[in-house]
């Protein structure tokens, strides 16, 4: 993978995100954060590693997956009961951390094969409800587990990690994931996966391997999901298995949806500002006023999905365009094209153009008689 | 005798699904679309029920508004959420589909808080034929998903807004050609459908009177199952799958190594069916034009 002809700007959003960690490193290490600042810090990194990685499957693949939660319960239990089990030789140090989320993450990504395979077959709604089915499948497994293995209805206890380590552990693991998806959305696979999205039957016509790409999709996503389901496991010392279920996921869509589909910098934003304003708001909305925040996710769903795909609503999209409101205000005319950095005279080619064009083909003492074929053995 | 028993009761659960699938399968089959917020429209039903048994106390004027208001309901919701899509790309309609269902389910948290309520229709006894014995409400849910699945069949075969419903499930652009007005056979659709979710709201109530604000995801889900089982798109395999699917249950239950997996065990028959055979036992093949 060649940095060359990547421009800086596609990694934009990972270097703001970079400096906002290194920020507050800085700053716990100096004044010191409070315990809720580096909570909500945690929940936000674990929100947008969630909400990436989701936007990988929805977003780019196009298929709809309604079983986060469950890749992310599946990488809590599983990494959080390695965790318990080595953390009685190695105690409790990052590399309890890392191997935890290496393992919390494959076996995540082995779930994610198994849904994967269906979606081969599936169309997108029948997908979205065995992808829900599995979640529940999941939840409801973890719960009727023994109280030895899993913890059962009671919930897993996992290891007390230093807190002040564990974000910078988690912002860490969320720039690796920045990295990963962006890189692999500004390559080949990934204009592979989107292509898949547009038109999975012209994508396979013009030779492009569906399944491979379709289980890439899947695989990468549920390993992350699985990550992010570690680090919540160590955030939290008691995991409970309902709070993975469909309402989880439809709250990851929500921040997915919101974000804008297909857009990273905007599940990132999003991801952010709705874990922000859940944990805000808990503490001023109590009881019932706290199911006004669903009610009000499940508006915005329903409103930015309508505005944003209605055919009948196209002309109104028109008049109100973002980026053509942008343009006008920077006085700028959409029709000029931009010039590209590209220096298109320095393109390597392995054609010597210069010398083909240098060919005097007017000359007529070249020898084109073709009438006279040559016969083997003449 | 036990086989008996959990034949009949299979057959009555069977008769439940049957009704919310068919709901299922007629939207698919005609807006081509999966209407996820179908078993939040049973949930609804519930809660109308519950309102208006503690208002007047009479079962008969409570299941007939449940009826009427879900019907309401669900023509609302297609003309407010589904209708704009009409055309967009079908990701876009199932998140909005999604985005309807967590609406109902939170607007009911709202009003009625998310502790259970008890609904207390009606005692209706138990029926004993020798050393047989048979809730009534279980009978008097066969009876009713009988007696439905025999009107619809009818319904569908011998009236004109029947007839206009086989033929937009069949094919949209043909209809509307032969100058029926498709918007009306969509709202009519979804009535049938709603109305239908709201009896089955009425007899899982019979079945046990407690009411949550999640009472109708899980049969929701689970009669999609049914509704894939028989064929996604098609009046009998809804009947058949629905009837199926409750009786596996029913035998299900009645194991008990296997009883607290039974819902497991019922999205595996799904994936699997998915994976085998997609389009059900009476489905017809669909095939894609490029």
């Amino acid at each position: 993978m060649s940095l060359k002809n990547k421009s800086l700007k596609y990694y934009y959003s990972t270097i703001i995100v970079a400096a906002f960690g290194l920020l507050s490193v800085i700053l716990s290490m100096t004044i010191g954060l409070e315990k809720s600042t580096i909570y909500l810090l945690e929940k936000i990194v674990i929100a947008v590693i969630l909400a990436v990685s989701l936007n990988l499957v929805v977003g780019f693949l196009g298929e709809l997956s309604l079983g986060h939660a469950g890749f992310m319960c599946v990488g809590a239990y599983l990494g959080g009961k390695f965790a318990v089990i080595i953390s009685s030789s190695l105690g409790n140090s990052a590399l309890t951390l890392i191997l935890s989320m290496l393992v919390g993450g494959t076996v995540a990504a082995l779930c994610g094969i198994l849904i994967g395979l269906p979606a081969l077959r599936l169309k997108g709604d029948y997908l979205a409800i065995v992808t829900l089915g599995f979640g529940e499948i999941v939840k409801s497994i973890f719960q009727n587990t023994s109280r030895e293995s899993f913890g059962g209805a009671l919930g897993l206890e996992t290891p007390r990690y230093n807190k002040d380590e564990l974000f910078i552990y988690a912002f860490a693991v969320l720039i690796i994931t920045l990295l990963v998806v962006q890189n692999l959305m500004n390559s080949k696979h990934g204009r592979a996966i989107t292509s898949i999205r547009d038109n999975e039957i012209a994508a396979r016509a013009t030779g492009i391997n569906v399944t491979k790409y379709k289980l890439m999709a899947f695989i990468i996503s549920s390993f992350f999901a699985g990550v992010a389901g570690v680090l919540y496991s160590f955030s939290n010392y008691n995991i409970q298995s309902s709070k993975f279920g469909y309402n989880y996921s439809i709250e990851i869509l929500v921040m997915v949806v919101l974000g804008g589909i297909g857009s990273i910098n905007g599940s990132i934003i999003a991801a952010t500002l709705i874990t922000f304003i859940n944990t805000e708001f808990a503490t001023i909305l109590t009881g019932n006023l706290a199911v006004l925040q669903n009610l009000l996710y499940a508006i915005i769903l329903i409103v930015i999905v309508i505005y944003g795909n209605s055919p009948a609503l196209s002309a109104f999209r028109e008049k109100y365009d973002i980026k053509k409101l942008f343009d006008k205000f920077k006085k700028r005319d959409p029709s000029i094209i931009k010039e590209d950095k590209a220096n298109w005279n320095n393109i390597p080619t392995k054609i010597p153009m210069d010398e083909l064009l240098s060919v005097d083909v007017s000359n007529n003492d070249q020898n084109l008689d073709f009438d006279e074929t040559d016969k083997g053995g003449k | 005798m036990e086989i008996i028993t959990t034949l009949i009761n299979g057959l009555s659960i069977g008769g439940i699904y049957a009704m919310i699938a068919l709901g299922y399968t007629m939207v698919y089959g005609i807006a081509k679309m999966l209407n996820f917020a179908h078993g939040d429209i049973i949930m609804v039903g519930g809660y109308t029920i519950y309102v208006f048994m503690n208002m007047t106390g009479h079962p008969l004027i409570a299941v007939a508004v449940a009826v009427v208001f879900c019907v309401l309901l669900g023509i609302t919701i297609e003309k407010v959420a589904y209708k704009p899509l009409r055309g967009a790309s079908p990701l876009a309609v199932l998140i909005t589909a999604i985005g309807v269902s967590y609406l109902l389910q939170s607007l009911a948290q709202i009003v009625f808080g998310s502790a259970p309520k008890m609904v207390k229709i009606a005692d209706m006894g138990v029926l004993k034929i020798g050393s047989l014995k048979i809730q009534n409400y279980t009978l008097l849910t066969l009876a009713c998903s009988i007696v439905v699945m025999i009107a619809l069949t009818l319904f569908v075969k011998f009236t004109k807004i029947g007839r206009a419903m086989l033929a937009t499930s069949e094919d949209k652009a043909a209809t509307q050609l032969m100058g029926i007005d498709v918007n009306n056979v969509i709202t009519v659709t979804f009535a049938i459908g709603s109305a239908l979710a709201a009896l089955a709201g009425l007899f899982y109530l019979l079945k046990a009177p407690s009411i949550s604000n999640t009472f109708g995801s899980m049969p929701g889900i689970k009669a999609f199952t049914a509704a894939v089982i028989g064929g996604i798109g098609s009046i009998p395999g809804a009947m058949l799958g629905g009837i199926l699917l409750g009786i596996v249950e029913c035998i299900s239950y009645k194991i008990p190594a296997i009883a607290a997996y039974t819902d497991a065990i019922e999205f595996l028959i799904l994936i699997v069916i998915l994976l085998v055979k997609p389009t059900g036992i009476l489905g017809k093949r669909r095939s894609e034009k490029v």
